[in-house]
């Protein structure tokens, strides 16, 4: 590597209290072909211009803070390597689909509520005490919800969505994928609970199966998939005239 | 930072991780009427906890004894642990992961249906619950997703906690914490408070801990006069994948992985460790040996074969190689399928066909705010859990796999008793602490808003010396010259530290702001650390000095504590004995016939 290599970040900044638009600011930085987008945006911020606004924490692809959109793509930041660019520039936004709180930071909030929404949490009509032991779960039942609970919140399924965008009712492909994994868990019994809302407006009938949900997705997980085998399983609930009383289990 | 609102509550939790969640379901579930605030710098399932691979510690399985965990425990923290908290610990553990269990956390099973264990370092028999090598994140993500369905528990997500309140009585009650979407302080006031915001492992250059591990409650408790207990022992875990420090997890050799030197020899037999079995033999790895020795003897083991010469040269410093590849393509994709993700992005290789090039890694914080087996502090008021807590079971080097646990026994614990102070102190002056929120504010401003740009430093210029300082002083092996240079350091920063330069005064979410506070709490726990470590002249589990090279129970069988100094000199370092119940002190011994007599 030549150490006077650089490559250029064309980042996008914009401040509420001092801007009235958003705007894009060019950054020269050492290139290293080790390095991923992550830090060089650390870089920048660290020795460049210390307002220069991201989250990060893990860089190892699991704590899901860094998502911003890499030319175009939403992408883990920390998982995105500038040699995958080099020698010619990287634009680097915050995810679309979001509002934007400041530069490459967006508002959260609307997605945690959409997660709480789907009741992602054990239901059962009978708890055991602990003294009885662990609940059985054969690794063919661990497999059927597995992936879906390898979700980790990064939201690049929302910004990669044409429907999460224009649609507030709909829940995303993310909070609908983690109440599908509950849903699968031989545990649970709250099914009924959570396709009622699934089922209500557009939470699940908004999505127009693109898949581009599933082809984003850092850690594998298939959104898209969950959500067509929840319309299938919503749509029986709806059939039965929902007579069929809650917790039940699937 | 503008004044914000005043916050009520019963129980103030500050940290969203696996201990700030335990605690805060403790008290949903248990005190329905109370309404539980848990604070968190970031979105708790970003808490660092998510990283965590390998598994955790619980004693269920026939073959196994709660016994056997104490002893592995205590002999594996060179008897520095606290023998009444580590028993509480272990016979707390298969119920409270149980619990989780039932919480749905997606726990690895045999065909049978019970949870799957494996063994990990330091362990007689296996003990190890484990999810694949996603354990912490699927145990995080679990209890967060639990606590969504407590309508009590009301969460500050992105509040920056810079500073306890104490009432006119002594007691604890509640933060100032920066709103980072505003920028305001608000004063979040409860009966009593918990500190769960992990461990302090960025203090150190090359750190498997996420970029907000920097000690934030440790610093808080400190300065409001609690005592950081035990800093000079800070766990090295012996698998990290040079340049990044990403770790890979202890559960790779819980499998049968290798750990060997430039001619491919298995290093480990020369170091009192026992000696290898062959990868095919069906009785490999074995237990409480070789590669599953514990984490401090192997990170120490890969200095001296450095220092002998027998270590691989790359451009990212020395490593040895992890040998994963006699287990096969599918069971490396099954048990530690993360493992192989990391390895191949982050160092371009494929441990099917490839050894992994590891090296010694800052991982974990033993030492932490001092508290007692009830997780309380000294404080009335104030308690404490997980990493940033100090119990301790810990001692001189902890094991893999018990801090997970350790997040769920101590975070009920916490909960517990913190809820219950709540019910019996319930007064306070909220006047009082609002004052004093507001006098933080005001702090904050007058020491980043209102500085001259002329001449200060930036953040990277002070916190690289301060990486330098302590990696050279305070490492692997240490010796008095070593820890004064970093002790000297860490003083002359805290001076230039006073003139910090920040580019950003603006109010919403300053991240320059919250990391020019991160490094006043990354100087606060080095100071500790280094000032403990000067203090201990014994070798001590991860504590070892070239120039007191033996373990000293006559003198220091006992926890320094740490006081800081509001006058800005060197902490005070006391220490307190080490209580032992049925174990008394012995050699710590590793390889065959290692582990628990028995009668």
């Amino acid at each position: 590597m030549d150490a006077k290599d650089t490559m250029t970040l064309e980042i996008f900044r914009y401040h509420p209290e001092t801007d009235s638009e958003p705007r894009f600011q060019p950054y020269e930085v050492p290139y290293n072909e080790d390095w991923v987008v992550l830090d060089a945006i650390n870089w920048i911020k660290d020795h460049v211009d210390g307002s220069l606004t991201h989250r990060w924490s893990c860089r190892m692809g699991v704590c899901g803070s860094c998502g911003m959109m890499v030319n175009g793509e939403p992408k883990l930041t920390c998982a995105a390597f500038l040699k995958d660019y080099y020698p010619f520039g990287i634009k680097v936004e915050p995810l679309v689909n979001f509002a934007v709180e400041r530069d490459l930071v967006v508002d959260m909030d609307g997605f945690m509520d959409k997660l709480q929404e789907v009741k992602p949490y054990i239901i059962r009509d009978d708890v055991n005490d602990t003294s009885e032991g662990e609940y059985r779960q054969s690794p063919a039942q661990l497999a059927q919800y597995k992936q879906y609970s390898m979700c980790i919140n990064c939201m690049l399924c929302y910004a990669a969505c044409p429907v999460a965008g224009h649609e507030d009712e709909f829940l995303g492909p993310a909070a609908l994928a983690l109440g599908h994994r509950y849903n699968k868990d031989s545990r649970d019994q709250g099914q009924a609970e959570r396709l009622d809302v699934m089922l209500a407006g557009e939470a699940i009938w908004g999505c127009t199966f693109v898949g581009e949900c599933t082809v984003v997705c850092p850690k594998h997980v298939d959104p898209a998939g969950a959500i067509q085998q929840a319309k299938a399983m919503a749509a029986q609930e709806f059939f039965k005239g929902f007579v069929m009383p809650k917790g039940t289990g699937a | 930072m503008s004044h914000g609102t005043t916050h009520e509550h019963d129980v103030i939790i500050i940290g969203g991780g696996g201990a700030g969640l335990r605690a805060s379901i403790a008290i949903a579930q248990e005190n329905p009427s109370f309404s539980v605030a848990c604070v968190s710098k970031v979105y708790p399932m970003r808490s660092h906890t998510v990283t965590a691979e390998g598994g955790a510690a619980a004693s269920i399985k026939p073959n196994d004894t709660l016994e056997d965990h104490i002893y592995d425990t205590i002999s594996g923290a060179d008897w520095l642990a606290d023998q009444d908290a580590v028993e509480y610990f272990v016979h707390q553990a298969p119920p409270e992961m149980v619990q989780l269990e039932h919480w749905g956390c997606p726990w690895s099973r045999e065909p049978d249906g019970s949870v799957a264990v494996r063994p990990f370092g330091g362990m007689k028999i296996e003990r190890t619950w484990f999810a694949a090598d996603k354990t912490g994140f699927h145990m995080l993500h679990s209890l967060f997703q639990t606590t969504l369905k407590y309508g009590n528990i009301v969460r500050y997500d992105e509040h920056f906690a810079t500073r306890l309140l104490i009432d006119d009585d002594g007691r604890c009650r509640g933060c100032a914490a920066i709103e980072l979407h505003t920028g305001r302080v608000k004063a979040i006031l409860g009966k009593s408070v918990i500190i769960c915001t992990g461990g302090a492992g960025r203090v150190f250059p090359f750190t498997t801990n996420g970029a907000i591990k920097t000690g934030d409650g440790m610093s808080m408790a400190y300065r409001a006069g609690v005592a950081l207990k035990d800093m000079e022992f800070i766990q090295y875990h012996p698998t990290g994948l040079p340049g990044t420090g990403i770790l890979i997890t202890e559960a790779s050799r819980g499998e049968g992985g290798i750990l060997v030197n430039k001619d491919g020899y298995r290093y480990l037999q020369d170091y009192d460790l026992g000696q290898p079995l062959d990868v095919s033999d069906p009785r490999h790895p074995l237990k409480r040996a070789m590669e599953l020795g514990p984490r401090d003897k192997l990170s120490q083991c890969f200095i001296k074969e450095r220092w002998a010469g027998r270590t691989i040269e790359t451009r990212d410093g020395h490593v040895v190689h992890l040998d994963l590849r006699h287990l096969g393509e599918a069971k490396i994709d099954k048990r530690i399928p993360f493992v192989r993700e990391l390895a191949r992005s982050y160092a371009g290789i494929d441990p099917v066909h490839q050894p992994i090039p590891v090296r010694p890694v800052v991982h974990y914080v033993m030492g932490g705010i001092d508290v007692d087996s009830n997780s309380a502090t000294t404080i009335p008021g104030l308690y404490a859990a997980g990493e940033c807590a100090c119990v301790s079971i810990n001692g001189a080097n902890r094991l893999g796999s018990n801090s997970l646990t350790e997040l769920l026994v101590f975070g009920a614990q916490a909960g517990k008793h913190a809820a219950r102070f709540a019910m019996d102190h319930p007064d306070y002056n909220v006047s009082a602490l609002e004052t004093q929120a507001e006098d933080e504010g005001a702090r904050v401003r007058r020491a980043f808003f209102d500085a001259p740009r002329k001449g200060g430093e930036r953040i990277v210029t002070l916190r690289t010396e301060l990486h330098e300082a302590m990696e050279n002083g305070a490492g692997i092996y240490r010796d008095a010259e070593s820890l004064e240079a970093a002790c000297a350091t860490v003083a002359d920063l805290q001076e230039r530290y006073a003139k910090l330069n920040i580019d950003d005064r603006t109010h919403s979410f300053n991240t320059e702001l919250t990391a020019a506070l991160e490094l006043g709490s990354l100087l606060d726990c080095a100071e500790a650390m280094a000032h403990s470590g000067l203090q201990r002249t014994e070798s001590r589990g991860s504590h070892q000095r070239l120039d007191h090279t033996e373990r000293n129970d006559e003198e220091f069988l006992a926890h320094s504590l740490a006081f800081h100094q509001p006058d800005g000199s060197v902490p005070r370092i006391e220490y307190k004995p080490v209580t032992i119940t049925k174990w008394p002190p012995g050699a710590r011994t590793y390889g065959a016939g290692s582990g628990l007599k028995r009668e």
